[in-house]
């Protein structure tokens, strides 16, 4: 019935169960329990937490990759060069360890690399104003190839025991928790916390689903989008850190494709390509599904390539679904 | 007049001859007629597939899946090969195209009916038409043994003392200049790119040139697999990975707008031309191929500088005394 | 039959377009309820209406953008729908539309014939031919330049030129033109009516969309008017008089419609001096008093924005310098602005000043978000607070503060972008075409609000191409010509003649 007086505005939507069962978060945890029940089912390997816990490896770093790249895409930006830079930064530590550089030196050295190339990226980007998927696709060549032209075909091995065990042993012992695993738990819930409950986020969300405006709002945009790149090559640094830690030994080729994967964990997540939305749990789910399905063909010895098609799919299905569920609707 | 030889196209084609010419005085035979006939050979492959990338850029697309598509493409006529080696050489030729239409117009059909960003579909699809490769030939490679003489022969037949891989390369450069600029569909990309809206408004439907363009570009992909396959005699799942990317980077050289509506056939072989001349001098002027890759991403990051200035657009003229010097510069 | 209001003309010919009853419906907007007229072959019928009135709805059904929901379009005399750009072009419409929506890479010849290039047998453009009719169609109208220019070399003007040109391609039979004096200056529109009256001359139908009513009275023999959606008069132009076209377009007697509030004059708050850019506008000097309402009025196209984004950080400035109560200010960005007291409202609501994604909350806060972090994080009752109170100060309909912005109507909309402002605690708000583009009760809302801020000694500059606007509120009027500041009138001591005058940088009235 119309009421001609007007009420009072309500400061929220009164909330609905159809409201929450349709958020893609909600839809990931779906898939999640899918995965884990796929995978129980399959392999009697799985539910071992010694097992899982070294599953945690093959994501960890690339997850800690993806938390900084979700708030880049979320800004409008993307970074290709991301797996470049570690391949740079891991050459960086092998040269450290090759010259006896002390532990400290070793874990800091990547991140530095990881930061010089975040800022030249950003500076590319926000200082000259060129697109950031070319100028990116530029600097992928540059830091991975500068990586060749000093490595050659070499490799370098020769990596100081009390490194290595970083990369292979437990930082808890019970439940066993590797260190890149704790690390990424930690950033992700400092990223969240900064995403969806300060004015930084809140900012994020502003420039990506509107510059000019959130210009015209006194938001430095070019400025954060800098700050941004740095910040993601300085992840990018510290997963090179964990990575040659845990393999023990850089190759020009480390780390190849892993843009890739990176992405795909962010669009998964939830993160719109064309900015301004996404969250943080949204990524984290979708780490937890692309590894646990890793993990669980690689338990039934699946082939690495096939997996990347399995998970090709699934981010196509993934964007693709809601979108065709959507018009089925509409079409009713 | 010419509308082929505009100053971005000419000034490149300036900074390659310098270079060769640079090139050839410290190393002379870099200048012979074989090298040169060697470097137009090579480039070829990535020249079809930069045309092919350079109208999907044009309608502000990306497609990343070039280089799976054409790996999957010649891996699937290289099978044929190996198991009709009887066929007669167009039948391998045509499965692969056959391949790539099928490919690109997946990628297509995401993209236009579906409307997701076309980064996200070929992001998707680069894996999994890798991937197939090994789902498809159960992750055997077929060797240069295994593929018969009429498969890896016809790319190298010489006709007028170039390959037939250049001739055909001049076919699909030919062709696609053709469509782009004596076709409505073609002009009609541009009009997409430079300006959706407008575009609407002449009645050009963004969707219909979307399918189109990427069922092209898996079309020279699919073309492109046969060709590098018979030419390196080997077919496996890794083959021209990564490749994409140094597509790209050949259309940012040769001036293509990755916005859209901007990038020419000519600027865009210049730009192929260009990687080509680089990768075949490294050896020459005995530096290591590993230079290679760090020599394009800067050349890459130099041409979008060049280009970005060049495509800065210039604040409002209200001013009459700027807008009158604005007038004396032209 | 034909319902139509227009009785034939004896001097045009018959009816050319007929609309019957047509209604067009949006989420939440009612766009066009009911709307019926008639187009007759040498006539030019101008369509009138405030801004969100419907015209551009009626532009965007006739060129085939949109399907109406009911309601049907008749050419000739047999019905016809439009599903798309083309099927509008082969009925014989063709529009040249507000902004020029056009390629900039592509040659003249290009741009008058995209969508329908003329083709060869083969199937393949033929460019002689196509530069060959493009010569001829420029030659028509007087352009004297080369069909094979790129685009983005030509003047506004010119690229207008174009644009009718491309309408004449299609060999219409009915052009409309949507504003296209907007950014014309005083001989370009002399131009273009001579083109006008060429196009009635042979037998087309012109529909001549403009704000201007001495365009209208110079160019028209017909009027349309529409208020709200709905037709609320039509017939000859020779029959009305402008005083009687304002009140149909507005719905009340022009006098009603600003009510001038009585607010004493305070102390300089803004000083600006010399401030100048390479190419846009240069020498912008004035003051700004306390409980001062300062228009600023132009052609479009002046120089008025870009001064005023200078003046908020937008764009760095040459030379000039501005203080605020006396202290030198220096402003290198929007966030300097906005932290020194200034605020400012931007023309393109949907572009520069609403997040239309995200909600009324985070909207109407973002500018003011640091006001709101309590221990590092954005308190959000600390936010509601504002929000509630603002959203009623400025009576905001909304189903909920969360409810995203763009679900919102656009006077709505530009209620929560001006509170966004608010929030912001300014000494001086810059508020640029406020009322563009929103319908008619937000309108008279804004404008009464406009008026409120002055008296609670808020310094207030006001940028409108809208005179009646500008004369209805403003103190003093900054009027700009080509980037420079031509003239400043007092209240009480102008004409809208003087003001349209120096504006256009016509002789000065004596």
């Amino acid at each position: 019935m119309n009421v001609p007086v007007r009420q009072a505005i309500a400061d929220a939507a009164p909330r609905k169960m159809s409201d929450w069962l349709l958020r893609w978060e909600t839809i990931l945890v779906g898939l999640l329990i899918v995965v884990i029940a796929g995978n129980t089912a399959i392999s009697p390997y799985f539910l071992d937490i010694y097992n899982l816990s070294d599953a945690t490896y093959n994501f960890s770093e690339k997850a800690i990759v993806a938390l900084a790249m979700a708030l880049l895409i979320i800004t409008r930006e993307i970074d290709l060069s991301v797996a470049a830079v570690i391949a740079l930064a891991s050459l960086a530590t092998g040269l450290a360890a090759e010259s006896g550089a002390p532990l400290i030196v070793l874990l800091v050295v990547g991140p530095a690399v990881g930061i010089v190339c975040g800022a030249f990226n950003g500076f590319l980007v926000t200082g000259i104003g060129l697109p950031s998927i070319v100028v990116t696709i530029g600097t992928m060549s540059l830091y991975r190839g500068l990586a060749q032209v000093v490595l050659g075909d070499q490799v370098i091995k020769q990596y100081p025991k009390d490194y290595t065990a970083i990369g292979q042993s437990y930082l808890i012992n019970w439940p066993p928790l590797p260190y890149s695993f704790v690390i990424f738990l930690v950033l992700a819930v400092v990223f969240a916390v900064v995403l969806h409950k300060t004015a930084f986020g809140r900012k994020l969300y502003a420039i990506g689903n509107n510059p000019v405006a959130a210009k015209f709002s006194g938001i430095p945009v070019e400025r954060i989008r800098f700050l941004l790149f740095v910040l993601t090559g300085l992840l990018a640094g510290l997963a090179a850190t964990l990575l040659t830690a845990r393999i023990g030994s850089t190759r020009p080729n480390i780390a190849l494709g892993w843009e890739l994967e990176i992405i795909t964990m962010v669009i998964l997540g939830g993160v719109s390509i064309a900015g301004g939305s996404g969250t943080i749990p949204g990524v984290v789910l979708a780490v937890f599904i692309l590894g646990l399905i890793t993990f669980g063909l690689s338990l039934i010895n699946v082939p690495g390539i096939v997996i990347s098609v399995i998970l090709g799919c699934l981010l196509i299905v993934s964007i693709a679904g809601p979108i065709l569920v959507r018009r089925l609707l509409r079409g009713r | 007049m010419i509308q082929f030889l505009k100053h971005r196209e000419a000034a490149l084609g300036v900074i390659i001859a310098a270079m060769v010419a640079a090139i050839g005085a410290y190393a002379p035979a870099f200048v012979s007629l074989d090298n040169i006939i060697r470097v137009l050979n090579d480039t070829s492959i990535l020249a079809m597939l930069a045309l092919a990338q350079m109208m999907v850029i044009l309608t502000r697309g990306i497609d990343l899946s070039t280089a799976s598509t054409l790996a999957l493409a010649g891996m699937i006529s290289a099978s044929l090969a190996q198991n009709h080696p009887e066929l007669p050489v167009i039948a391998y030729i045509g499965l692969a195209i056959v391949t790539g239409i099928v490919l690109g117009f997946i990628n297509g059909s995401l993209i236009s009916f579906l409307g997701i960003p076309p980064i996200v579909v070929t992001l998707g699809t680069l894996a999994v038409y890798r991937g197939m490769i090994v789902v498809y030939g159960g992750g055997n490679q077929v060797n240069a043994s295994e593929m018969g003489d009429v498969f890896q022969s016809f790319p190298k037949l010489s006709v007028f003392g170039l390959s037939t891989l250049f001739w055909i390369m001049v076919v699909v450069a030919l062709g696609v200049w053709l469509f782009l600029s004596m076709t409505r569909t073609g002009r009609g990309l541009y009009a997409v790119g430079g300006n959706p809206v407008a575009a609407r408004y002449c009645g050009i439907d963004l969707p219909r040139q979307q399918l189109l363009v990427y069922t092209i570009s898996g079309a020279i992909s699919g073309l492109c697999g046969y060709l590098w396959v018979s030419r390196y005699g080997v077919a496996y799942s890794e083959i021209a990975s990564g490749f994409e990317l140094t597509v790209i980077a050949a259309c940012v050289i040769g001036g293509v707008s990755i916005a859209g509506g901007v990038g020419s056939v000519a600027g865009t072989l210049l730009g192929a031309l260009f990687l080509g001349v680089i990768v075949n001098a490294l050896p020459v002027m005995q530096i290591t191929p590993f230079w290679q890759m760090a020599i394009s991403g800067a050349v890459i990051l130099a041409a979008v500088v060049v280009n970005a200035r060049a495509e800065k657009r210039g604040v409002k003229l209200i001013l009459p005394e700027a807008r009158r010097a604005a007038g004396a510069a032209k | 039959m034909t319902l139509s209001s227009t009785s034939p003309s004896p001097q045009g010919g018959g009816p050319v377009l007929s609309l019957d009853h047509i209604c067009k419906s949006f989420p939440g907007v009612r766009a066009l309820n009911d709307v019926s007229f008639t187009l007759n072959a040498g006539e030019v019928t101008a369509l009138i209406g405030e801004n969100g009135a419907g015209k551009s709805t009626i532009v965007k059904i006739l060129t085939g953008i949109y399907v109406p929901d009911s309601g049907e379009i008749q050419v000739g005399n047999s019905p016809c729908s439009f599903s798309s750009p083309r099927d509008s072009w082969a009925a014989g419409i063709a529009a040249i539309h507000q902004e020029t929506v056009m390629f900039d890479e592509l040659s003249v010849a290009e741009n008058i014939f995209m969508g329908h290039m003329p083709v060869s047998a083969s199937g393949l453009v033929d460019w002689l031919q196509m530069r060959r009719r493009a010569a001829e169609l420029l030659k028509r109208i007087d352009a004297d330049f080369d069909p094979d220019a790129k685009l983005k070399q030509l003047s506004v003007a010119q690229k207008h030129m174009v644009e009718i040109t491309r309408a004449l391609s299609h060999e219409a039979s009915v052009i409309i033109m949507d504003e296209p004096t907007a950014a014309l200056s005083r001989n370009e529109i002399d131009d273009l009516f001579r083109i006008i009256a060429q196009l009635k001359a042979e037998g087309r139908a012109v529909v001549f969309i403009s704000h201007k009513f001495d365009e209208i009275f110079r160019v028209a023999d017909a009027f349309v008017c529409l208020r709200d959606g709905e037709r609320v008069g039509s017939g000859k132009i020779a029959s009305v008089t402008e005083a009687k076209l304002v009140s149909l377009m507005v719905g009340r007697p022009i006098d009603q419609v600003f009510p001038k509030r009585d607010i004493a004059i305070g102390s300089t708050v803004l000083k600006v001096d010399g401030l100048s850019n390479a190419t846009e506008f240069a020498d912008i000097s004035f003051e700004l008093h306390r409980g001062e309402i300062l228009g600023f009025y132009g052609l479009v196209g002046a120089g008025r924005s870009e001064a005023m984004q200078c003046l908020f950080g937008m764009t760095p400035a040459l030379k000039g310098t501005i203080s605020l109560n006396g202290k030198p200010l220096s402003i290198s960005s929007p966030g300097d602005a906005i932290a020194a007291g200034i605020s400012y409202v931007p023309e393109d609501r949907q572009e520069q000043g609403a997040v239309l994604p995200l909600g009324i909350r985070e909207n109407i806060t973002l500018a003011s978000i640091a006001s709101h972090v309590k221990n590092l994080f954005v308190s959000k009752s600390s936010e509601l607070q504002d929000v509630r109170k603002l959203g009623k100060r400025l009576d905001v309909r909304a189903a909920n503060w969360e409810q995203q912005l763009g679900e919102l109507s656009g006077g709505n909309q530009q209620k929560v972008v001006i509170a966004k402002w608010l929030a912001a605690k300014p000494k001086v708000i810059i508020l640029d075409e406020p009322t563009k583009g929103i319908d008619v009760g937000s309108k008279a809302a804004v404008h009464d609000f406009i008026g409120e801020l002055a008296e609670e000694g808020l310094a207030v500059i006001l940028v409108s191409s809208e005179l009646p606007e500008i004369m209805g509120l403003a103190d003093r009027v900054v009027v700009m010509q080509e980037g420079r500041i031509a003239d400043i009138f007092t209240r009480g001591a102008w004409s809208a003649e003087e003001i349209v005058a120096t504006a256009t940088g016509a002789q000065k009235v004596a």
